[in-house]
């Protein structure tokens, strides 16, 4: 392993490094990464749907995804670009909640958003209690920069799979690239394995 | 533009450093020599790795400031007061020193001459790095393509490539400056922070449909960005990149 000269570091002691996986710092920030300016849609023109491979897609309204049993929860998120935030409080609806009945043999799910950002994840990563549509942060609606009205939150896996200002999910038999994984980073990323770019 | 193309993967390299340039008094570049390097395209950046003696590791990223067609790599590193990595690289790393880094990484906040324009490049303070790698590229091939520049940093002396920059009107670039803090006598600059009317008078208009790229810190770009859409700007032709605190 190659030591940097003069290097010190700043170790962070009232982090547990093993909730830091590797490459990671922990930051009590929460820094603002989108590729594109913040759209904003009115709450009135929301849905969130849900289609693909299944028998008919299904959608709802921002009163009816509301209007859905919700969890508040506190997770960890670790961004790509190195930055970790611990604790952090979210409430939403769950994944399982809204595909709650839906009869598929898609194994991938493909997200999209307002602004044109998607991301792909298998469906499995996005079930049993590992994602939903998050609303509020920190008892507060999600800001605009991130991620508000709503966004998807899949904290096991680096954050750009959340994806800010879902508009819902396409169940596929097939796995395609989102926007990130166009462009050079991961398919799955999972942060415990340092899977940031294609190739890792 | 899309790669869709499977890459190599991405491993780590150790650089050493061959040139080291006082930017301003918190900024620095740092030119590498490199062993193995595919190439990279204006905009991307690098991740750079540091161990401490006990193995302690710290990573990050940093933008490249230097052209597809130059020789030597480099990057511009800004010291933050609290940051962990950007002291050790402005302030301690010497001629001579071994880097360990990774690259090029993003394939979006790119520009070739290629995409074509007319191109609309906005700075906030270090955010001027990547849109520094796109100028000289087209100056490197000497493309025609109209460009616009707006650099808005604290003051005079915080301007990164200030001699370059102002040179950079000779070479068909229209540069507009704004300097936030302290202005020198006589300034003929902008003389504040960012806002519609300051947008709208040195940008291309929306009808230009030009190419835009707007990197700093966040709240910079966000004000840029969402200004430019509400001037007409289509936001699909909009690229940013963010770095920094949220503030919130």
């Amino acid at each position: 392993m190659t030591t940097s000269r003069g290097f010190r570091g700043r170790r962070r002691v009232d982090a547990d490094p093993a909730r830091v996986p590797p490459g990671q710092y922990v930051t009590s920030d929460f820094p603002v990464l989108s590729a594109g300016p913040t759209p904003h849609t009115p709450l009135a023109d929301w849905t969130f749907t849900i289609r693909g491979e299944v028998d008919a897609p299904l959608s709802w309204t921002w009163d009816e995804l509301r209007a859905l049993p919700s969890e508040t929860f506190t997770v960890d998120i670790h961004c790509v670009t190195k930055w970790s935030k611990l604790g952090t409080t979210w409430t939403g609806v769950s994944l399982d909640t809204l595909l709650d009945g839906v009869e598929t043999s898609a194994e991938f799910v493909y997200a999209f958003c307002d602004g044109g950002y998607t991301t792909n994840l298998p469906l499995e990563d996005v079930t049993g209690g590992q994602a939903w549509i998050a609303y509020e942060y920190d008892g507060e609606p999600v800001e605009p920069q991130h991620g508000g009205p709503a966004r998807l939150l899949v904290p096991h896996l680096y954050f750009w799979k959340s994806a800010k200002w879902v508009r819902g999910i396409e169940l596929r038999n097939y796995d395609e690239p989102g926007f990130w994984e166009r462009y050079g980073y991961h398919s799955y990323g999972d942060p415990w394995k340092e899977q940031r770019y294609a190739g890792d | 533009m899309e790669r869709t193309a499977v890459r190599r993967r991405l491993n780590w390299q150790l650089a050493t450093v061959a040139e080291l340039i006082d930017e301003t008094q918190r900024v620095r570049t740092i030119a590498l020599d490199l062993p193995d390097w595919s190439g990279h395209r204006a905009g991307q950046h690098v991740d750079v790795r540091l161990t401490a003696d006990d193995g302690y590791q710290a990573q990050r990223s940093y933008s490249i400031a230097s052209a597809p067609e130059e020789h030597q790599l480099m990057l511009t590193v800004e010291r933050l007061d609290d940051g962990e990595v950007s002291p050790y690289l402005v302030d301690e790393l010497r001629v001579g020193d071994k880097l360990e880094m990774r690259g090029p990484i993003g394939g979006y906040f790119v520009w070739e001459a290629e995409l074509g324009g007319p191109l609309q490049l906005i700075a906030g303070g270090s955010g001027v790095v990547p849109l520094r790698s796109m100028l000289r590229h087209r100056d490197a091939i000497g493309s025609t393509v109209p460009a616009k520049l707006l650099y808005s940093a604290r003051s005079l002396p915080d301007l990164i490539y200030r001699e370059e920059i102002l040179r950079a009107e000779h070479g068909g670039v229209d540069v507009s400056l704004t300097l936030t803090q302290e202005r020198p006598e006589r300034w003929h600059g902008y003389a504040r922070r960012i806002d519609r009317d300051l947008l709208a008078e040195v940008c291309w208009p929306p009808t230009k449909q030009p190419r835009v790229y707007v990197c700093g810190p966040t709240a910079f770009v966000e004000t840029a960005a969402s200004t430019l859409v509400a001037l007409g700007h289509d936001p699909g032709r909009i690229r940013t990149e963010r770095f920094g605190p949220s503030g919130s």
